[in-house]
């Protein structure tokens, strides 16, 4: 029994290497890191060739990329996501905000950063990271599956 | 039958949370409502701690896209409170990023809303061609998005004369792209039986509901701050102020279109008139008052307040986004349309919430204090309970979470 759960993780480990398929969260942020990883998306960096796609619902996602500092009132909602995210599933703070709080650590209305409420797999620094780096860091993250 | 039908907060076509409650009979919306705040940040507060040179890279952050819009608002306050002339050279550095960004942000736009109605290749396209603007940027300022160019009392950072001739070969190569693409849409018989006639907004409306920016213009309403109110150096240079008439979903996209060959028509005139000099006016400390500061931003009139008690930080910082004003258009515009061009018409004012969210309670009508964190966390949390309750047959791929 354990030798076959062992078996078919190690599948789907392998099966999330390929064409990993990206769930695109926004907790609170500034829109420039949003914008960045629709460019990963778009004709100059076009991840789509490797079958990186962002899909609509969390259900299907084997990458949750986050941004922003999870607001009081996105936090239920994050919650909601993550729970509903098929695992074993690569979490990606993408960020100052989502690594740390970034500028707006201290804020009233702040429940982040990221790490405090899920865990988290990778960080991207960088306000916005380039979209190189987030290509950068989704390719370490899915190496250390 | 009356059906409700929740669009976010987490909807795969919107980019930022938003809550949407569209009302439909049949085909047609009877009714929207919407709930936003989920972006809030509190950045007007976290202004009152930072100094005037820190709330510039905050100002910054309030929206990612108009990342020179927000500081330029905001260091127009502030000069307008301490009461400085900014050097010449600042000014036209100021229009030449201004301009760019509106390029850059238009073109996102239009890119978006191709998505939006199920045209990849515009989306793709105007994305491509955006990324000439971000490399442009990467080249002035180091950073592809929020370039931190702007300094109350002038520029954090010069262009160089090395500089210029970048500058106009990327404006020489966007402008065929651009006619093309204008073309490539105004001509396309699907388009435009997508758009014209589409989330009309009438004259009337736009005024009464005081929109701003593209929003007003595609309706006829004549306002520009560029033109009106002159900062930087927009009354230097030839520009003309775009408007329409039908204040469609077509309407608003050619005024973007049109928008941005004027654009680059400016850079092009500031990059030729530039003058030599200083860049900055240093400001040595700001007397107690207060100051407004106005800007157009891609989407419209940018607002900023902000009252100084003589010390290093703004005691009150207020901020108007164009999106806070452009909002409530969507009431009008949405009743008898159909429910498949709702999400044309949510993009079509180019929203942008993230710079709009604001946390107020109101009770009977009268606003409550400022929520602590375990208050806004309980209703928070009760809100999407009730949501649940609301929406007992709601379909899983809507996402109302
Ligand atoms: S990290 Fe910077 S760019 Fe990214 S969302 Fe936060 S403030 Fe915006």
């Amino acid at each position: 029994m354990e030798e076959n759960e062992r078996k078919l993780s190690k599948l789907s480990r392998w099966g999330l290497k390929k064409s990993p398929w990206a769930f695109h969260l926004n907790t609170g942020s500034c829109n420039n890191c949003d914008i960045e990883i629709l460019d990963v998306l778009t004709p100059k960096y076009d991840a789509e060739r490797f079958g990186i796609v962002l899909v609509g619902s969390p259900r299907h996602a084997d990458v949750l990329l986050v941004t922003g500092i999870v607001t009081m009132q996105t936090y239920p909602r994050l919650l909601h996501v993550y729970e509903q995210t098929a695992k074993p599933c690569l979490v990606v703070a993408i960020g100052a905000c989502a690594c740390s709080g970034g500028i707006f650590d201290g804020s009233y209305h702040m429940v982040g950063p990221l790490d405090k409420i899920i865990p988290v797999d990778v960080y991207i620094p960088g306000c916005p990271p380039r979209p190189e780096a987030i290509i950068d860091g989704v390719v370490k993250g899915l190496a250390k599956l | 039958m009356r059906t409700t039908i929740p669009v976010g907060p987490y909807h795969p076509l919107i980019e930022e949370p938003e809550l949407f409650r569209v009302v439909v009979e049949g085909e047609r919306v009877v009714d929207i409502d919407w709930r936003t705040s989920y972006m809030h940040r509190g950045i007007e507060k976290i202004a009152e701690s930072k100094t005037y040179d820190q709330v510039v890279f905050l100002v910054e952050r309030i929206c990612g896209i108009c990342s020179t819009s927000h500081p330029i608002a905001f260091c127009n306050a502030v000069e307008d409170l301490v009461g400085v002339e900014i050097p010449e050279r600042a000014r036209y550095i100021r229009s030449i990023v201004a301009e760019l960004e509106r390029i850059h942000s238009h073109l996102l736009w239009l890119g978006l809303a191709g998505h939006y109605i199920g045209y990849h290749t515009v989306w793709m396209w105007s994305w491509k061609y955006r990324e000439l603007v971000c490399d442009l940027f990467e080249k002035i300022s180091g950073n592809r998005q929020s370039y931190a160019m702007i300094k109350p009392g002038g520029v954090r950072q010069d262009i160089k004369a090395s500089e210029y001739g970048g500058i106009v070969k990327a404006m020489d190569e966007l402008e065929p792209k651009m006619n093309m693409l204008i073309g490539a849409i105004l001509d396309d018989p699907v388009m435009l039986a997508r758009l014209k006639g589409v989330g009309k907004l009438s004259r009337e409306d736009a005024v009464k509901r005081c929109t701003v920016g593209p929003v007003a213009r595609s309706a006829g309403v004549d306002i520009d701050v560029r033109r009106d109110y002159p900062y930087a150096a927009y009354d230097a240079v030839e520009w003309n102020v775009i408007t329409q008439t039908d204040g469609d979903v077509l309407a608003m996209a050619v005024v973007r279109l049109l928008e941005i060959l004027e654009a680059v028509k400016i850079v092009r005139q500031c990059v030729d008139g530039i003058p030599e000099g200083p860049i900055l006016e240093e400001i040595p400390e700001v007397p107690p008052g207060e100051g407004i500061g106005v800007e157009e931003a891609p989407r419209g009139e940018c607002f900023h307040y902000v009252r100084s008690d003589g010390t290093n930080c703004p005691y009150r910082l207020k901020v108007r986004a164009p999106t806070y004003s452009n909002l409530p258009s969507f009431r009008s515009r949405f009743i008898g349309e159909r429910v498949a061009d709702i999400m044309i018409i949510l993009a079509s004012i180019d929203p942008c919430y993230c710079c709009t969210n604001r946390a107020v309670r109101m009770e009977d009508g009268k606003p409550l204090r400022m929520l602590d964190e375990k208050n806004l966390l309980d209703l928070s949390w009760e809100r999407t309970k009730e949501l649940e309750r609301s929406f007992p047959q709601r379909s899983r791929s809507w996402l109302e979470i």
